[in-house]
This record gives structure tokens, sequence and C-alpha cells, in this order.
């Protein structure tokens, strides 16, 4: 339970850690909130030749807001964005979502960048990323480079990001006053990685009926998925019981779980229904 | 001067040491030139090793040694059974490290002595080893093919068959107008310590001396094996035992590093400390519970029990450890629970297999047979349509059947009975605390989207194991008193209950006692340990007769300088008077008498266990509304301490009952080794838990009145929570037949019964 050996580093800009990872031969990983990184290690999992800590660098620290969305900077941890009162309206997806994240303690260290280029199938952060259609800004020794959610996760634990690259930014699209949402999830323990967790979104016209769905789930499969067929399920209609009855079964057959020592794949599958029509229902509320 | 601090609330004296960062735990110690070992553990499930090649390890900076087999001349000792050692465990027994087989997952092979842990860790994988595969398994059905065998010699992957005995219940179930047959299985757990293990060894080769820090629950019995193991006197041994973050009956047996520590400390004469990790924790320490029954219960048509018959198979792990067989023992032997059970004919298959192997985990047996017999009662109070309560009313043994004979089992000839005790004023007092009456409305009834329901279990605990305990006081240099324990301290508080008991009996304030020592070699002559809720009825009494040697001793110094009779020397506070005259106390400085208490028979605390639950039947969670249990201790000597002996065992009781599952691949690869993957209780799981302690009825076997209590609460907490979401997925039929009751569990139950509805 001891870390293997590595060297380390603490750059005072982007450039020099940008340099320093491509000096390792694929060898070097950034080092920002550790909360995955240093259990990995420990376990000797993950065995990094050198750790290129990120805590120095000045600038990705903050939340922007503003009328083209939520600018989160790749060292923003839980705790900024639980704490910030403006992302009760400019994104309340996100807040809800993150209340979910492990624990009091890791919510005071772990981060968006760390969270997000980890790429656990079953963590909020990157589940609310793709849900929402976000944009990531990277940046290596070619200079930066925007890739969207869509592209950006490959698979469990593996993303598009390069081994000199280092998430700078996660922007998430404006968020519309009248849009509703729901974010559902459930572990075995409070704060366990979920069993499934469904985020949702849609934008409601005058007359109720909806459209634009986004329906994201975690926890089920091999990565974090949107799922197009509950999200047609609920373009076009008004959400009554019916609908939600409908997304809630186009959800359930569309995920592709397997059983695993926490919980069998049917369960998950069912799961997943049952989580997606709560969210609707509380979006409804 | 009178006392009563027995009986009284203490808050616990070791608290303030430990609250202000004083504790000395095993790893706080590092003597100069200590080497850190770091044990290479087996990744194969099963095989026969063909080399362990250790010299690229030796090159790195850092490493002194690299420890195997080959270093012992004679082969690897065997550790011998603790409990149970029967010539039919000896085919099975554990070598002290792997030699020519290894048998599961994180068994030893060898030993890295390094500068740090962390050169320590970094040097395993460079020790190469090449293990040929044999076919490994981790279900005791393959293992009972004897297909493929752990021990070919052997010829059998069963150690042994326990029988358990009483009446005749071939004949009872062939006259029986009632009976039920069912399988029911029990989760594999282990008593996780909050500080893992750790030994540290030092070597004095001048004086041929080992000291070994980190012991704990039975030092004395360990000095025994480790002194033939090495080829000490015991003399030459010392235990000391150091601060300890928790027992559970894991901690403390006799383990492959507490022959391997000391040994390497003799090797390279340097001092080597080891700490066991977390990693380590989970597949080296002692596991326990997983069991599956095949049983049968008759009744009479009002719900009298007439017997209980069938198989129960425990799954073994790779090797019999000390005290491995006791629980597979006491889940037929115990089986009855506190009911009143004419006839009984169980076996008890202990069947080895490729994973850690099982010891005893607070409330060894007792945990998986109340799972078993209160799940049976449940189902026959609905076969035949009698209330659950006076299900249990109509068994629960008397006073005026007291003491009552439980069944024997055979080949170790274990007869016992139960000591004292009404035990349905424990189940009224608890169907009152918790208000059944007004509770059971919402019995399997839909609220707000959840299904409430009600879930009881009785349970007996037993206690106090025999042969002997020992101790010791002495009279300090400034007339305060020092007290020693042959039992051990693992958590338990016992150096705030001994106080209490001696300065109750020696009539002075506690203050006086100045210390309370424990567990170690050196301060008694003799003792037996901390294990089967023994250390207040053995050590306690043990300490009630020392202090009558204590006295007679002082009266007797007393009245050589006073110049009267013993009998007219008084002892007070912090002087001794006769004869007109007295003298302080400290001048007898030194003087020491020393007391024990022998004791074959058994104290069995009894209680019972209710909840309340509401079950989400889409998420299939449980949460608990509310949780009563009544214990009767026979005596509580400190009520605060006892509680939190209650509250802490329950917890780890609904642990194993929702959630903790050890678990292997088909192959023996274990996929539970983290805590992430073996899900204890945090603080948020369980919050609504109460406790009542009663002490009605004494225990008629020793001279405090009291029985042994560390263990009620786990014991009933799996019966009581399944029949709970029985109740409350009554409607759909729901029988949990195993733990734990996970959410993928129960929903599975849900949909189950729902599609016989729909059927």
């Amino acid at each position: 339970m001891k870390l293997p050996p590595f060297e380390y580093a603490a750059p005072a800009t982007l450039k020099e850690a940008v340099a320093l990872l491509a000096s390792h031969g694929g060898e070097a990983k950034p080092l920002a909130g550790g909360q995955s990184l240093m259990p990995m290690m420990a376990f000797r999992i993950a065995q990094p030749s050198l750790l290129v800590d990120l805590r120095k660098l000045p600038d990705l620290k903050s939340i922007a807001i503003d009328k083209d969305g939520v600018r989160l900077g790749a060292m923003v941890r839980w705790r900024d964005i639980q704490d910030d009162k403006r992302l009760a309206q400019a994104h309340p997806l996100l807040q809800a979502a993150i209340a979910h994240v492990a624990h009091y303690q890791i919510r005071n260290r772990g981060t968006v960048g760390g969270s997000v280029c980890h790429a656990d199938p079953a963590a909020e952060m990157p589940g609310i990323a793709l849900t929402c259609d976000a944009e990531m800004t990277v940046m290596g020794k070619g200079g930066q480079r925007v890739i969207k959610a869509a592209d950006f996760f490959l698979g469990a634990l593996t993303t598009a990001l390069q081994p000199d690259e280092i998430l700078i930014e996660v922007k998430l699209p404006a968020w519309p006053a009248g849009r509703r949402f729901g974010f559902q999830e459930f572990a075995r323990r409070r704060g366990d990685f979920a069993m499934a967790g469904i985020a949702v979104f849609y934008d409601p016209d005058a007359g109720g009926t909806a459209s634009n769905a986004h329906v994201g789930v975690i926890g089920v499969g091999e990565k974090q998925r949107r799922l197009g067929k509950a999200e047609a399920a609920i373009n076009g209609s008004t959400l009554d019981e019916a609908a939600i009855a409908k997304a809630s079964a186009a959800a359930s057959a569309e995920v592709e779980p397997q059983d695993d020592i926490h919980a069998s794949a049917a369960y998950r599958r069912a799961l997943t229904g049952t989580l997606l029509e709560r969210a609707l229902k509380s979006a409804a509320g | 001067m009178k006392n009563t601090f027995i009986g009284a609330p203490m808050e616990r004296r070791e608290d303030l040491r430990f609250l202000r960062g004083k504790g000395t735990y095993v790893d706080d110690l590092a003597p100069e030139g200590l080497l850190y070992a770091v044990i290479l553990r087996s990744s194969v499930a099963h095989g026969r090793i063909r080399s362990i090649d250790a010299s690229a390890a030796l090159k790195i900076e850092g490493v002194h040694s690299v420890i195997t087999a080959r270093d012992m001349p004679d082969g690897p000792p065997i550790i011998p059974m603790r409990l149970q050692p029967l010539p039919e465990f000896k085919p099975f027994e554990q070598p002290v490290i792997a030699h020519d087989k290894v048998r599961y997952v994180g068994e030893p092979l060898a030993v890295v002595l390094a500068s740090s842990v962390a050169i320590g860790e970094d040097t395993l994988e460079h020790i190469a080893v090449e293990i040929d595969d044999l076919p490994a398994f981790s279900e005791w059905q393959v293992a009972a093919q004897n297909k493929s065998l752990l021990f070919e010699q052997a010829g059998t992957n069963r150690s042994l068959t326990f029988y358990s005995r009483k009446g005749d219940a071939d004949a009872a179930f062939a006259k029986a107008p009632y009976a039920r047959k069912e399988k029911l299985n029990t989760g594999r757990h282990y008593g996780l310590t909050m500080e893992p293990r750790g030994v540290m060894a030092e070597w004095d080769a001048g004086k041929g001396r080992l000291t070994i820090s980190g012991a704990a629950k039975v030092p004395f019995f360990n000095r025994r094996i480790l002194a033939k193991q090495i080829g000490l006197p015991e003399s030459a041994i010392e235990m000391i035992e150091n601060d300890v973050g928790g027992g559970y009956g894991a901690r403390g047996e006799f383990y492959p590093e507490d022959f391997l520590i000391p040994f390497a400390a003799r090797h390279v004469n340097r001092p080597v400390k080891w700490i066991e990790d977390r990693r380590e924790n989970l597949m080296a320490m002692n596991h326990a519970r997983e069991t599956e029954a095949h049983i049968e219960i008759a009744c009479e048509r009002d719900g009298t029990i007439i017997g209980l018959r069938g198989d129960v198979h425990t799954d073994m792990g790779a090797y019999m450890r000390t005290n491995g067989a006791v629980g597979a023992r006491n889940v037929v032997q115990f089986m009855g629970g506190p009911y009143r059970v004419p006839h009984v004919k169980l076996d008890s298959h202990l069947w080895m297999s490729n994973k850690t192997p099982v010891g005893t985990y607070r409330g060894p047996g007792r945990f998986e047979s109340s799972f078993y017999i209160e799940r049976l009662l449940d189902m026959v109070a609905g076969d035949l349509g009698i209330d659950r309560i006076e299900m249990r009313r109509r068994n629960l043994v008397t006073a005026a059947e007291q003491p009552y004979p439980i069944a024997s089992v055979q080949p170790t000839d274990a007869h016992d009975q139960y000591d004292s005790g009404e035990y349905s004023e424990a189940m009224n007092r608890a169907l009152k605390e918790f208000n059944w009456a007004e509770k059971s409305k919402f019995a399997g009834k839909l609220i707000d989207g959840k299904y409430h329901g009600l879930g009881i279990a009785c349970f007996v605990e037993g206690g106090a194991a025999g042969p002997k305990e020992s101790a010791r006081l002495e009279v300090n240099g400034d007339g305060t008193i020092t007290v020693f324990m042959g039992s051990s301290a693992v958590g338990q508080g016992v150096e705030t209950v001994f106080a209490q008991i001696a300065a109750d009996a020696l009539e002075i304030p506690m203050d006086r006692i100045r210390h309370v020592y424990h567990g170690s070699t050196t301060t008694v002559s003799d003792g037996y340990g901390a294990y089967h809720s023994r250390s207040i009825v053995m050590g306690g009494s043990a300490l009630l007769d020392a202090t009558e040697k204590f006295q007679a001793a002082i009266r007797e110094a007393g009245a050589k300088k006073l110049g009267c009779r013993p009998d007219e020397v008084k002892i007070g506070e912090d002087t001794v008077s006769g004869g007109g005259k007295s003298f302080p106390l400290a001048e007898l400085a030194g003087l020491t008498a020393e007391g024990a208490f022998l004791n074959k028979k058994h104290t069995y605390s009894y209680g019972t266990h209710i909840a309340h639950v509401t079950v989400d039947a889409k998420l299939g969670q449980v949460q608990i509304l509310d949780y009563v249990v009544v214990q009767d201790v026979g005596r509580a000597i400190n009520p605060l301490t006892l509680r939190g002996q209650i509250i802490g065992s329950l917890v780890q009781g609904l642990g194993g009952a929702m959630l903790e599952h050890l678990q292997y691949d088909e192959q023996g690869q274990f996929l539970t080794g983290s805590l992430a993957d073996y899900l204890l209780p945090t603080a948020t799981d369980f919050p609504n838990l109460r406790c009542f302690v009663t002490d009605d009825y004494p225990s008629p076997i020793n001279p405090l009145g009291a029985k042994g209590a560390g263990e009620g609460g786990i014991v009933a907490a799996g019966g009581v929570m399944a029949n709970a979401v029985a109740n409350a997925l009554s409607s759909f039929g729901a029988q949990p037949r195993r733990l734990p009751l996970s959410p993928s569990y129960i929903w599975e139950l849900v949909q189950a019964g729902s599609r016989q509805a729909a059927e």
C-alpha cells in the first residue's frame, strides 16, 4: 500500500507542465486532486514515472459563467461547485449530480479535471459532461484543441486525451431557464460508486411537450452513455404516466449491463429504468 | 467505605490516553536498527511451487534479505490447532510459509526485509516465482466431489464432520404432524479490525531472548507454540500486548506471521517489524461464517418445536487454523438458539477450499445458526397460522427448565447447558420498548412507496470459556495499587471494568488503582486471553480471588509490623491500622498476591432483537426505522461500556446481514480485496439503534453473577433483518434464504414474487 517510486514536479505554467508530460514518453501523469490516482498507485495498478502536479497552475481553478454556458477549470473541486450559488440557476443538474460524489473529505479534494480524465464509468462528472454535450479544452505540445464529450470518452478509464495533453476546461452549454431536469443514482452505501445513475433534462414548450431530451446513464456497462431510445420516447411527449413508463422501459432495454460482485445484470437493467422513471417524475414536479 | 462502582456507568479510563493520541500501538514502535518486513503472497489459488528466486531482489538497494521456506532447515513449522485439536485435523494444518504447494491467494511465499516498507513493496515484483497451476475451487460442492484435492495425503477435502445429537430426531420426525425443509446460506465475513495486525520481534543474541510486541488475545498460548517452533524455552520469550485497535476473535490468533517475524529477527539478528496493510488484512486474516444449511424443522400443530435435523456445510478455506473449527461446531451445537428443542440430529461438514482459512469472528456459528432458526420459525408460523410472537413464546426456555441441556457434539464430546434466565422476559421487555402492538399495524403495508416490515429474533450468547484465568495485585511505592491481568485488552475497555471490580472489592476509590496491566506474559504467571466473551467472567472472578488473597497478605504483613493479630488489622484507603497504631500502605510496597478462577461451565446471556424496516421494492433498498435490543447479562459491571459492546456488535451484525461478503471467482481468485468491494457499515448506514440491558438472572457459575456480553448484538442481526424484509414483502411471498440482503437479491425476491402472482 506504499506508492511505487516516481518523480514529482509542480510546474508554475501550463507550458512547462505539457513539456514535462511530453518528456517522459507516455509514462508521466498529471496529478490533480489525487483521489483516484493515489489509491491506484498504492495498489500499484498505476506506476507513472513522473507526477506533474497541477496545483500551482493559476488558471485552472475558476468557474466562469456567461451567456454561452458554464466553464469549469480543470482544478475546480467538487466543494467549489457545491458552494457556488450561481450554479443553482446556471446549471442545477451539475449541482444535483455533484452532491452524490463520494464523501465530504473526497469532495474537498477531488477535481472536475481529474474525474473527467480518469473516466470511471460510474463517476458523476463524466456522465454530466456526456449528457450535457460538454466540450473539453485540452492543451498539448501542439497547442490547444477542443474535444466534444461524445468523442472524449472511449471506454472504461479510457479517453481521447494524448499522453502529453492536459485537460484545461470543461464547458457546459448554457442552461435555459425553463429546462426541466432530474438526477437519480443508487449505491449500496451513500457515497459508493453508483450501481446505476441517471441524468436527464428536456425543454418543455408552453403546452408541456418535451423536446431536446438528453438522458445519460452511469455505472451500467463499460462506459457512461446516452440513451437515444429513451430520449426519443421523451421528445414529443408531455411526460404523462404512459410516456414515462415508455421512456423507462426503453432505457432498461437499451443498456448493456453485466453481473458483478455488487449486483446482477438484470437488476442493473431494471434499476436503470426505475431511476429514469424517478428522475422524470422529479423533473416534472 | 462501601463502593458501588460495579453497576455504575463509568467512562473508560483508557479513553483519555487514546483521545490525546497517547496510545501506543505496535506500529508506533521503532527501535534502533529496525528492518521492515513485507510479505510476498501467492497470487495463485492452487499450485505446486517449482522455484522461488530472490537473487534479483537482493541486489536492490535497501534490501537486507529475503526469507523463504528454504531458510528453515527442518522445513517450515506447522501451526497447531488451539481449540478442538483433533488428530483428524492434523493433515490440514498450515505451515508458516508455503513450501511445496500454495492453496489460497494470499498465502505467504517469502519475507522481504528492507530498510523501509516502500522498498520492501518495490522488491516484491523482483522475486521470481514459478508455480504450476493445479485445479482450484471455491465452492464446497466442488470440494465435495474430491476430484481436485488440497491435501493429497488426506485423500479428501473434508477435514471432519461434527455430529450434534439430542433425543431421537428420526423417530420424532417420523411421528411429527408437520415438518418443513429449507436450504439457507450465510455470507463470508471477517472480523475486520480498525488497526490491522502487526508483529515486532527483537532478538537479544547475548541473552538468547526474544521480545515480541503486538501480541493480543491469547499471548500465553501463542508463546507456547512459538517456543516449540523456534526452539527456545518459554521463559526466553516475552510477549508484549500494546494498545490494540480491535480484536473480534480474529486478531491475536497464531498466524504465519507470528512465526515468520520472530524467526526473521533471530535469523538476521536485527529487530524486525511487520504491519499488515488493508489489502493483506482482507486476504490474510481469518475469514468466517460461510455456511450452507439443509435443515428440516418438525413441529406440533400449535407450533411447539419437536426437532431439528439436517446438514450444514462450512467452507473452511485452505487450512485448519487455530480456532477454525469453532464456528462449524457452534452452528450445529447452538442451532436451537434460546428455544426448547427436544430432538436434534445435525451434521456439520467442514470442507477445505482454495480460499483464506477461517477462524472465529464474534458470535462464531451463532450468527449463522440464529439466521437459520429464526427464518425457520417465521416460515413455520406462517404455515401454521400462528402469530410470530406466540410462536417464540411457546418455545423459549423458561427459568424452571434451567440449567437447560442442549445438544451434545461428537467427536469433541461437547456437552453444554444454559445457565439461567426466563428468556421470554427479555422478549416481553423488547416488545414493550419497541411498542410492537402499535407498530405491528404497519406490517406489510405500502406507505409512501415503501413497504414496512417488522422482524423479531431471540438469541443466546455463550461466554466464559475456561479453564482458568489469573490476576495479581501489587502495592506500589506510593501506596497505590497495580492490577495485573492474564486476560487481554482488545479494545473492550477492560482497564476500566477491572479497576471497578478491584476498587469495589478492596473498598477503595477507583483512582487508588493506578494501573491495570493485561496480556503481557511477564506480569502474571499464566493467562488465557480474550475470547468467547470471557474477560469479565473469568478475569473478573480471578480478580475477586486475588483481592481476597491480597487483603490477607496485607493483614499478615500488617500484623507483624503492628504487633497484633491479622484479623485485627484494618486496611484503609492508604493506611494499615491495628492495635491502636497505623502505618502507610506504601510501606508494604512490592507486596503482591495472585488469584485465579477455574471454571468449566459457560455463561449464557440472552435477549431479543426487534427491527422495523422499510423496503423500496424497486431499488431493493432496506432502511431501518427502529431497532431494539434487550439483553440480560446476569450482572452488568459497567452499563456504559456494555452498551458500546452491544451497539458495536450490532452494527457489525447488520454489516453481515446487509453488506458484507468476501467473494471469490470459481478459480479461487479473490474479488473483494479492498474496502470498496468488501462493504462495511459506515456512520450513516444504521442510525436508529437502541439497546436495553437487564440483569434479572445472575449467572450461578461465578461469584460476580456476570455473563459474557460482547457478542449478543451480532448474533441475531441476520435473522431479524431477514424476517423484517420477509414481513415487509409478504405481499410478494418473499422469503430471504441467504445473506447478505443486497439490493440486487431483494429485487430478485420481489421479481420472483411478482412473476408467481402473475402466473
